[in-house]
C-alpha cells in the first residue's frame, strides 16, 4: 500500500496533466457546439505544453540563465558552470514551438468557425446536420 | 456521443497512466532527459555562442531550423486566414455608406455617387456602431507606445535575459491590437494598411530564411551563423550572438504582423470594415 | 553545391513562398512563374539527391553546422530519396493543370493560394528529409495548416464544416504524435532519430516504450485516414476546390504513410515492431478490415470524386497491411506502392479536375457522354483505372504483386483475400463510371439532348490535358521498370534483417 503510495506522490505532475488531456479529448468528442470543441483542442494541447515542461525540472536547479556570465570585460570571474543548477532547457525551446502551433491552429479554426456560421446561421453541430439532411 | 467521449477518454487515460508508471520521479537530476543532451547545452553555451540565455541560445541556433519553422507555421496560419475569410466586396460598399459628425452627433447617410463629406468633421461608421467610451481610447492611446518600447526591449534583451522574438514580436502586436479594440479597426487600417501588414509577415521570415540562405551561400551548411564572420567583422563566436539577434529581429517583425493580420481578418469577418 | 542538396531542396521552395505573398499583391500573374521555377528547382534536387545516395549510402546533413544530437540533422536513404522524387514531381505535375482553375475559382486571392500551395510542398518535402522527431512535428503542422487553409474555399458551406472536422481530427493526430515523442524523450533524453535508435534496445521492455511506439502509431494512422480513423477524408477532399484536391489526395496521406515505415524501420527497429511486441497479425486484421470497407463504401457513391476518396482508404490499408506483414516482399509492396498510389491518385484526380472544369460537376450525372466531348480526358481517366485495379504493364500491377506474395510468405491469407476482392470492386467501380460516359448521350440540362451523332468535342484547355496524359503514360513507364526500381533502390531501402 505505502508503495503504490510513494508511487503516487512521486510523479503527481504526469497524473494530473493527464487528467487535463482527457478532459480536452472528452470535449473534442462529446461537446455539440463547434466553439467549445475548438476550446477542448486548445486544453489538449496545453496540457500536453505542461506535460513537457513539467520534465525538465530538476531539484535545486534555477532557470537556464547563466549567472555571472557577462565575461571578463565586467570583471567578473569566470566561474565553473555545473549542469546540475541550471533546469533543463530543451523542454522550454520545444514547448515555445509547440505552443506557437497551438496558436496558429486557434487562428485558423476560428476562421473556419466563422465560414461556417456565415453559411448555415448557427454553431451546433447537430442543427448543421439537420440543415445538411433537409437539403 | 457523450458516452462514446467518455469511454473513449477513459482508456485513453488509463492507457496513459499505466505506462507512465515507468517515468522518473518529479524533478529528478539522474533522469535520462536531464543528463544526455543538455548538460552540453547548459556547459558549453558560453564558450560556443556566448549568449547567457541558454533557452534563447537553443532555440536560435543550436536547434534553429526548428524555430525557422514555426515562423513558418504562423505565416501560413497568417495567409490561411486571410484566404479563407477575406472577401473583396465592391459592390456592397458602393451602394450606401454612412457618416457621422463628430462634434454634433448627425449621422448621414451617402447614396451612390454622392458628394463625400469632408473627413475632418466626419467619421465613417458601419450598421452596428456603438458609441466609444471616451475613457478606454485614452487610457489605451497613452499606453500604445510604452507597451511598444517593452516590446522592444523584450526582443533586444533576450540574449541576457528571458525574451526574445515570439514574445517581443506578441507584445507589440497586442499593443496594436489594444488600439483596434478601444477604438475602430478602421483607425489601425489608416496607420498601417492590409498591404504593408501582409508584406512585413513575409519580409520578417524572409530575413531569417534568407540570413540562412547567406551562410548556405558563403560556403558553410545552411543557418550555421559562423559563416557569417567574414561579413560583420568578429569572431565566430560573436557571429553568432549577432545572427542569433539578426534572426529574432525577423522573428519578432513576423509574429507582430501576423498577429495583427490575423485579427484583422478574423474581427472583421473579412469585411475590413469597424471591426469588434 | 550538390552538397547542399538535402538543404536546397526544402529551402528553395520556402524561399520562394515569402517572394509570392508579396508579389500577389503587387502583380498577380509573377505567382505562377516563381512557383513553376522553384518547383522545377526542388524537383531537380531531389533527383540529384537520390543518384547522390544511390552512389554514396546514407548521407547525413548537419544543419546549422551541429553534430546530431545536440543539434538538427537530416537523414537521407534510399527510402527518403525515393518518397522525395515521387513529392516533387507529383507537386509540379499538378501546377501546371492548377492554374486555369486558380484563376476560375480565386480571381482576387491568387497570391495566397500560391503560398499556400508552396508552403504545403515545404511542409511535405520536409517531413520526408528529416532526421529529427520534433522537427518532424513542426513540419507536419505546417503541412496540416496550409492543407486546412486550401480545402476550406470549395462548395458553400459544406467545404469549411469538413474542414473544420478534419482540423479536429488532424490535431488530435499531431498531438498523438508529440505527446509518443515526449513519452521517448523522457525515456531517452533525444530527440535524434538514429539516436533514439541507438538507446533503445536497452529499454525495449519498458512499459513507457511499448505505450510510445503505440501512442505514435495512432496519432500517423489517425493523419492517413486508416479505418476506423478515417471519417475525416471523404468529404474534406470532395467538396474542395480542384487543384486543392489534386494535390492533397495524392500526397497527404503517402507521405504520413513514410512517417510509418520510418517509425517501423529506423526508430523502432524491426525486432522490436514484429517480434518483441507482438500486435502485428492483429494490425493485419484491421488492414483487411480497412480495404473491405473501403471498397464497400465506394459502392454506393453517386459522386465519382467521393467514390475516388473511399478508394484511397482501401489504398492506404493496402500499405498499412503490407507494410506490418512483416517480410521483405511485404515491405517492398508497402514501398513500392507509395509511390505508384501517388501517380495513379494524381491521374485520377486530374481527369476529374478536368471534367470539373468542363462540365461544373462530379456528379455521374455529368459524366453522361464524355466518352466523345472530353476524349483524351478520358483516355487519362481509363488508364488510371486500369493501374488501380491493377492490370499489367501499368505500375499498380506490380506492387499488388509484391503484396500477395508476401501474403503467401507470411502465410496470413486473409490479406491476399482481401487484396483480391478490392481489385473486383474496382473493377465493378469503374466500368460504372466508364458505361455511363460511353454508353449515355450527353444531355444538355437546359432542355433537349443534342443530336447524338455530332457532339462536339470540348476538351479541357491543353494546359490541363497535356500533364494528364503525361502522368498516365508515366504509369506506365514506372510499370515497365518496376524491376530496376526495386533491384536499386527499395532492396536496399529495407534492412537486411527483414527476411
Amino acid at each position: 500500500m505505502t508503495d503504490f503510495l510513494e508511487l503516487v506522490v512521486a510523479k503527481y505532475n504526469y497524473w494530473i496533466y493527464i487528467t487535463l488531456m482527457m478532459i480536452g479529448l472528452y470535449a473534442i468528442i462529446a461537446k455539440n457546439n463547434l466553439v467549445k470543441k475548438i476550446l477542448g483542442m486548445n486544453i489538449f494541447q496545453t496540457a500536453i505544453i505542461l506535460f513537457y515542461v513539467s520534465t525538465g525540472v530538476k531539484e535545486g536547479a534555477t532557470i537556464p540563465i547563466l549567472e555571472h556570465a557577462h565575461g571578463p570585460a565586467h570583471g567578473a570571474e569566470t566561474h565553473a558552470i555545473h549542469a546540475a543548477d541550471y533546469m533543463n532547457p530543451l523542454p522550454h525551446v520545444l514547448m515555445l514551438t509547440a505552443i506557437v502551433v497551438g496558436v496558429a491552429t486557434l487562428g485558423v479554426a476560428l476562421a473556419l468557425a466563422l465560414r461556417v456560421y456565415r453559411h448555415y446561421n448557427t454553431l451546433e453541430e447537430d442543427e448543421i446536420l439537420a440543415q445538411i439532411r433537409k437539403k | 456521443m457523450k458516452i462514446i467521449g467518455l469511454i473513449i477518454a477513459l482508456t485513453t487515460g488509463g492507457f496513459l497512466v499505466y505506462a507512465a508508471v515507468d517515468f522518473p520521479d518529479w524533478a529528478d537530476p539522474q533522469s535520462p532527459a536531464s543528463t544526455h543532451v543538455s548538460p552540453h547545452y547548459i556547459e558549453k553555451t558560453m564558450e560556443e555562442t556566448s549568449v547567457p540565455n541558454i533557452v534563447t541560445a537553443v532555440l536560435a541556433d543550436y536547434r534553429t531550423f526548428d524555430t525557422m519553422f514555426e515562423t513558418t507555421v504562423i505565416f501560413s496560419a497568417a495567409v490561411a486566414c486571410f484566404f479563407i475569410l477575406r472577401t473583396f466586396l465592391r459592390e456592397e460598399e458602393r451602394r450606401e455608406r454612412l457618416y457621422r459628425h463628430v462634434l454634433t452627433g448627425v449621422t448621414v447617410r451617402v447614396k451612390e455617387g454622392g458628394k463625400i463629406p469632408p473627413s475632418d468633421d466626419f467619421e465613417r461608421i458601419d450598421d452596428s456602431w456603438i458609441p466609444h467610451d471616451l475613457i478606454i481610447k485614452t487610457i489605451c492611446r497613452l499606453l500604445v507606445p510604452f507597451i511598444q518600447i517593452f516590446a522592444l526591449y523584450v526582443v533586444a534583451h533576450g540574449h541576457h535575459s528571458p525574451g526574445g522574438g515570439f514574445q517581443g514580436g506578441v507584445i507589440f502586436g497586442a499593443s496594436i491590437i489594444v488600439l483596434a479594440m478601444s477604438h475602430d479597426l478602421r483607425t489601425v487600417l489608416q496607420r498601417i494598411g492590409e498591404k504593408v501588414v501582409g508584406v512585413l509577415c513575409a519580409m520578417g521570415v524572409l530575413l531569417y530564411a534568407g540570413t540562412g540562405a547567406l551562410c548556405l551561400l558563403l560556403g558553410l551548411n545552411f543557418l550555421d551563423y559562423s559563416a557569417l564572420a567574414p561579413v560583420l567583422g568578429v569572431g565566430p563566436v560573436m557571429a553568432r550572438s549577432h545572427g542569433i539577434l539578426i534572426v529574432e529581429i525577423g522573428v519578432a517583425i513576423a509574429v507582430t504582423t501576423a498577429m495583427v493580420w490575423i485579427y484583422n481578418n478574423v474581427s472583421s469577418r473579412g469585411k475590413y470594415d469597424e471591426g469588434l | 553545391m550538390s552538397q547542399q542538396y538535402p538543404a536546397l531542396v526544402v529551402v528553395v521552395p520556402l524561399l520562394s513562398a515569402f517572394l509570392i505573398s508579396p508579389a500577389g499583391w503587387a502583380n498577380k500573374r509573377l505567382c505562377f512563374p516563381i512557383a513553376l521555377v522553384a518547383l522545377a528547382m526542388a524537383t531537380g534536387s531531389a533527383v540529384g539527391l537520390l543518384f547522390r545516395v544511390m552512389n554514396e549510402g546514407v548521407i547525413v546533413y548537419r544543419l546549422a553546422g551541429w553534430d546530431p544530437p545536440w543539434g538538427i540533422s537530416y537523414y537521407v536513404d534510399h527510402l527518403n530519396a525515393l518518397v522525395l522524387v515521387v513529392v516533387a514531381v507529383v507537386a509540379l505535375a499538378n501546377l501546371i493543370p492548377a492554374k486555369k482553375s486558380i484563376e476560375r475559382e480565386f480571381p482576387d486571392n491568387q497570391g495566397a493560394f500560391y503560398t499556400l500551395y508552396i508552403l504545403m510542398v515545404t511542409g511535405l518535402l520536409g517531413i520526408v528529409v528529416t532526421g529529427d522527431a520534433f522537427n518532424l512535428y513542426v513540419l507536419l503542422e505546417i503541412a496540416a495548416l496550409t492543407g486546412y487553409g486550401l480545402l476550406a474555399m470549395g462548395e458553400g458551406g459544406r467545404a469549411p464544416l469538413a474542414t473544420l472536422n478534419y482540423l479536429y481530427m488532424g490535431t488530435i493526430g499531431a498531438c498523438f504524435y508529440l505527446l509518443g515523442v515526449g513519452y521517448l524523450y523522457i525515456m531517452t533524453g533525444s530527440l535524434n532519430m538514429v539516436d533514439i535508435a541507438g538507446l533503445l534496445p536497452s529499454i525495449y521492455e519498458s512499459k513507457a516504450v511499448v505505450a510510445a511506439f503505440i501512442i505514435c502509431m495512432v496519432g500517423v494512422w489517425l493523419k492517413m485516414a486508416f479505418f476506423p480513423l478515417h471519417a475525416w477524408l471523404p468529404n474534406s477532399y470532395t467538396y474542395a476546390s480542384s487543384p486543392a484536391s489534386s494535390l492533397i489526395a495524392p500526397l497527404a496521406t503517402k507521405v504520413m504513410i513514410y512517417v510509418m515505415i520510418r517509425l517501423i524501420l529506423t526508430v523502432f527497429t524491426p525486432d522490436f515492431t514484429f517480434i518483441t511486441l507482438s500486435i502485428s497479425k492483429a494490425v493485419v486484421w484491421l488492414a483487411v478490415v480497412a480495404i473491405v470497407m473501403g471498397a464497400f463504401l465506394a459502392l454506393k457513391e453517386r459522386s465519382l470524386k467521393k467514390m475516388l476518396t473511399y478508394i484511397i482508404v482501401a489504398e492506404v490499408g493496402y500499405m498499412v497491411g503490407g507494410a506490418w506483414l512483416g517480410n521483405r516482399a511485404g515491405m517492398t509492396g508497402a514501398i513500392l506502392h507509395i509511390a505508384n498510389d501517388a501517380l495513379m491518385t494524381l491521374c485520377v484526380f486530374l481527369a476529374v479536375g478536368n471534367i470539373v472544369y468542363r462540365t461544373k460537376g462530379h456528379h455521374f450525372e455529368n459524366l453522361q457522354g464524355l466518352f466523345k466531348k472530353m476524349p483524351f480526358t478520358m483516355g487519362g481517366f481509363v488508364i488510371g483505372a486500369v493501374s488501380i485495379i491493377g492490370v499489367p504493364p501499368t505500375c499498380g500491377f506490380f506492387s499488388k504483386w509484391y503484396l500477395i506474395t508476401g501474403a503467401i510468405q507470411s502465410g496470413q491469407y486473409h490479406f491476399m483475400v482481401a487484396l483480391l476482392f478490392s481489385s473486383l470492386v474496382s473493377v465493378v467501380l469503374f466500368f460504372r463510371v466508364i458505361e455511363i460516359s460511353y454508353y449515355e448521350p450527353f444531355s444538355d440540362h437546359h432542355g433537349h439532348g443534342h443530336d447524338h451523332h455530332t457532339t462536339p468535342m470540348e476538351e479541357a484547355p491543353l494546359s490541363m490535358v497535356i500533364p494528364l496524359l503525361i502522368v498516365a503514360a508515366g504509369l506506365i513507364l514506372v510499370g515497365l521498370y518496376t524491376g530496376d526500381i526495386v533491384e536499386h533502390i527499395i532492396s536496399f531501402a529495407v534492412p537486411e534483417g527483414l527476411v
